[in-house]
Order: structure tokens, then sequence, then C-alpha cells
């Protein structure tokens, strides 16, 4: 019930401040599973892009988020497993298990999933190289759309290291959905994946 | 018509006005709307007078936006049309600010501006300190901003980043702040009908507006900058103001003024809103974009409602002014 308000809260504030506009450039939205992934400079990204994605779909589309992080208070805990129902992801290598392996699970269960393939939020409007791990789940899930998207502007609703967000208009765009060639290798297909995202930029 | 309407009471009055507005915007809505359904075959003469119907559409639907928001601060009180206009202003500033880039030392004072701005100045007129809300903005804001930017450490493009940013606040708050200030004026013998005044503004700057934009159409007179403005020409501009202040003397009965202070009034009004939209097209074009919504089809999804907006934001506070000047009020 609380988490209920509370997402409905955050849906209403994101739309007062960003207006939370989907582009649906190269796919229409759609319940099949799939993989979004986008480019990540700002925390309200998550938000932005669940926001974007129409209500069916929100409850089947799953988000990434790093344990150490969003688990540190009792109320970012509760924030990303009853709002958002985020699947955590250890950042420690020391981890006995794969990284990988919630993701796995969640895939498995038929789940779709929204992934920062550059795994940090970044500072300057180019996105960083993406990191192996939309290849790996690209290579162990064929079956499952990978679908790239941009968001535009929300590193100025909410910059690294502010509290107060700022309303500028903003929008996620999605563009065609994507393949892993037969063999093709992973610097090659990484290097693809952040091509078609920064490509989405523009249209 | 003047005498008509001066002697019904204010609720016959209310109930007149709303009857003739939306029976208007009725028959022009059903009108378009029938045109639309006609088959206009495929030559270029039918497809040019199916652009011209799409941007009489747009106009009609900005009419009714304008019309029912004056009516929920009919319906509502001050309070509740105050909260309207700051929202208007709030979604403006919005646009506004969202197609001149801004950096992140920056945040600072865009929070300022949402947050603290907007709220106060909405305020100072809801407390009625007149004097405070004209000077607020352009003495105490001026300077605040650009120190919680300098604060910021940041020395690249100051002066333009700062100057985008006083011109935001300056047209989304300032300007439309003036439009709900009209609400509490008090002119003596007119008592609780200051939202015929609003109403009075909005609807002579916007049929001063429609009117410039048919004549221009209709007239196909060479541009006097058209570098900025396709269809601005000194011409139909003039014709207008002549209707728009024309309008503002036959509504005179819904005024505090006899019909030849209504008629200057509407003029002043009219000159200050027409040629602010003229500024705001400048701005336009030095942003790249032909309107603050047609980013709408592609990346910000800005809905176009600082286009609605821009010539009233000129004419509200130039029309307050002047009349508080004159009155003496």
């Amino acid at each position: 019930m609380l988490a209920k308000m509370m997402s409905y809260f955050l849906l209403g504030l994101i739309r007062v401040l960003t207006g939370s506009q989907a582009r649906w450039h190269g796919c229409p939205p759609k319940a099949e599973q799939r993989i979004y992934f986008a480019n990540h400079q700002s925390h309200a990204d998550l938000v932005m892009i669940w926001a974007a994605l129409p209500k069916e779909l929100r409850s089947m589309t799953r988000a990434i988020a790093a344990k150490d992080y969003w688990t540190k208070t009792p109320f970012k805990q509760w924030l990303t497993t009853a709002v958002f129902n985020v699947i955590y992801v250890s950042r420690d290598r020391s981890a006995e298990e794969d990284p990988l392996e919630p993701l796995f699970e969640a895939l498995e269960n038929g789940d779709s999933i929204i992934l920062f393939p550059e795994g940090t939020r970044g500072f300057t409007g180019e996105p960083q190289p993406f990191k192996a791990g939309l290849y790996n789940l690209a290579l162990k899930y064929p079956n499952v759309v990978l679908v790239p998207a941009w968001i535009n502007n929300v590193q100025h609703v909410l910059p690294k290291g502010e509290v107060v967000p700022v309303p500028v208009l903003c929008s996620v765009t999605f563009g065609v959905p994507m393949q892993l060639g037969a063999g093709e290798d992973r610097r090659v297909f990484l290097e693809r994946a952040r091509a078609a995202v920064v490509a989405l930029r523009d249209v | 018509m003047y005498f008509y309407l001066k002697n019904l009471t204010p609720t016959q009055q209310i109930g007149a006005l709303f009857v003739i507005v939306f029976g208007i915007l009725l028959l022009a809505s059903a009108a378009t709307f029938l045109f639309s359904v006609r088959d206009h075959g495929d030559d270029p003469r039918a497809e040019l007078r199916r652009t011209e119907l799409k941007s009489v559409d747009a106009i009609i639907r900005t009419s009714w936006f304008m019309v029912f928001v004056f009516w929920v601060g009919w319906v509502t009180g001050d309070w509740v049309a105050l909260t309207v206009f700051a929202f208007v202003s709030f979604f403006a500033l919005r646009e506004f600010l969202t197609l001149s880039p801004t950096r992140l030392g920056d945040h600072r004072s865009l929070v300022l501006a949402f947050f603290v701005v907007l709220p106060v100045q909405y305020w100072l007129i809801w407390a009625g300190h007149f004097d405070m809300f004209a000077v607020f903005i352009p003495v105490y804001v001026f300077l605040a901003l650009p120190l919680a930017s300098a604060l910021a450490n940041d020395p690249l493009r100051f002066l333009e980043r700062n100057a985008k940013l006083q011109w935001g606040i300056m047209v989304c708050i300032y300007g439309m702040s003036h439009v709900p200030a009209l609400l509490l004026l008090k002119f003596p013998g007119y008592d609780n009908r200051n939202a015929f005044l609003v109403f009075f503004l909005v609807i002579v700057v916007q049929v001063c507006m429609v009117t410039q934009h048919i004549a221009s159409r209709k007239l196909n007179r060479p541009p006097i900058a058209p570098a900025i403005s396709q269809s601005f020409n000194w011409h139909s501009w003039g014709i207008g103001i002549a209707v728009g202040s024309l309008l503002g003397a036959l509504l005179a009965g819904i005024t505090p003024w006899v019909p030849g202070t209504a008629f200057a009034a509407a003029f002043v009004a009219c000159v200050a809103g027409s040629l602010g939209h003229f500024v705001m097209k400048a701005l336009k074009r030095d942003r790249g974009i032909p309107s603050w919504g047609a980013q709408g089809q592609s990346v910000t999804g800005a809905g176009g409602l600082l286009d609605r907006v821009d010539g009233l934001c000129f004419a509200a506070p130039v029309f307050f002014h002047s009349a508080r000047w004159y009155f003496n009020i």
C-alpha cells in the first residue's frame, strides 16, 4: 500500500519535473522479454526509464542496482525492493558467485530488465565504455530482445552530488532492437551497443 | 453594447460572456471540424488549405485553453487562480530553460528560481504587497541568482548563462504573475469583478494576435525581419492592434472604464503583447527552433505552452503597471 503510494508519488513527481516523455523510435512498447540498456548520468535515470514505460510493462520490468549503495539505509532498501523491485548486484569482485547470477535468475523467471552497462554514473555527455555484462547476458539468452535507449537531459535534473532536483524536460528514446551476431567478438559487440545508444541522441 | 453590458448585473454579465465566448469557440471548432472531414483532393492548393486549417485549428485550441483557465480562475476564486497561474509559470519556465542549456554550476540558481523565486512572487501577489512584487525580481533576484551561480565556481559563459536565466524568470514568472495580479487590484466601484479584467486582457491580446496572423496570411506583405519571422509586417500588425483595441472599447462594459479608456488600455496591451511575441520569436530563432513546442516531436517533449502564453507575459506587466499608474491605485 505504502509502496504503491510511493510509486504514484514518484511517477507524479517525475512527470512534473521532466514531462517523462517516451519516444518509441525503433520499436513499439511490447510485452516480450527485453533487456533495455541505456546511458547513465543520474540517479533519476532509473525512475525516468521506469516512468517512460507503459504501466503494463512496468510491473514486469526490473532495474539493476548496486547492492552496496542501495541497501545502505533501510529507506533505500525499502525503496528499491518494495517500490522498484530491483535486482541487486554486488560490485565487489571478491564475492564467490558470478555477479550476474541474480540477473540470470530474473531472466529465467521471464522478467525484462533495465541495465546501465556503463556500470556507474558518468559526468560527461559521452557514455563511458560498456561493461561486459550486456555481452554475457546476450550470449546466454539469445531470445531476449535487446533494446537500446537514450535518456536525454536527466543529468540536469539531478547532477551527481545534488539533493534538490530541478525541472527540465527530459525524454527516453527507445531504438531498434539489436542482436548479438554469430561469433561476434565481445569488444566489437559492446562498442556496437554503445554506438546504438549514442545514435539515439540525435533522432 | 456598452450600456447593455454595463446595466446587467455581474451574474448576468458572466452568463452573457460565457454564452458568447463558448458559443463562438464552439462554432469555430465545429466549422474547422467540418472543413477537415471534407475531401479536398490531392492538388497543391488543397494541400495548402489543409496546412492553413491546421494552423487555424491550433489557434482555436489555444483560445479554448485560455478561456478555460479564465473560467477556472473565475469559478474558484483568487487563491486557486493564483495557483493555476503559478503552475503555468512553472511549466513555461521549464520549457524555456530546457532549450537554454545550462551547466552544472547553475543547478543552485535553478533550484532557487523554481522553488523560491516563483512561490515568493506569487505569495507577494496573494498577500497584496504590490510595491514589493513589482521590484522583487528585477531588483533582489537580479542580484541573488548570479551570486548563487558565481559561488558555484564556473566562469565559462557566465554572462550568457545568467542572462538566459534572467530572461526566463522575467518572462515566465514576472510577466505571467501580472495576469492574476489583476485579480487583486482595487478599482473604486468595481468590487469583486476583477476576473473580468483578466478576461478583458486575455481576449483582447488573443484577438489581436489572431487577427494579425490571419491578416499577414491574406495580405502577403514582405516581412520586416525575415530572419526572425516570415509573417511579421507592420501592415498586418496595425490591423491586429486596431481590431484588438476596438474590441477593447466594445467590451468597456465589463471593465471599470469608459469606452475611450478601455480602448487605450486595450491598445497598450495589444502593442506590448504582439511585440513581445515577436521578441520571443527572436529568442526561439537564437535557439534554432521554430517553436518551443516543436521539440515535442523530437527530443525534449515540450508541449509548446510558452508559444501560447508569451504574448500575454509581455502584455500583462505593461497593462498592469500602466493601469495602476494612470488610475493611481
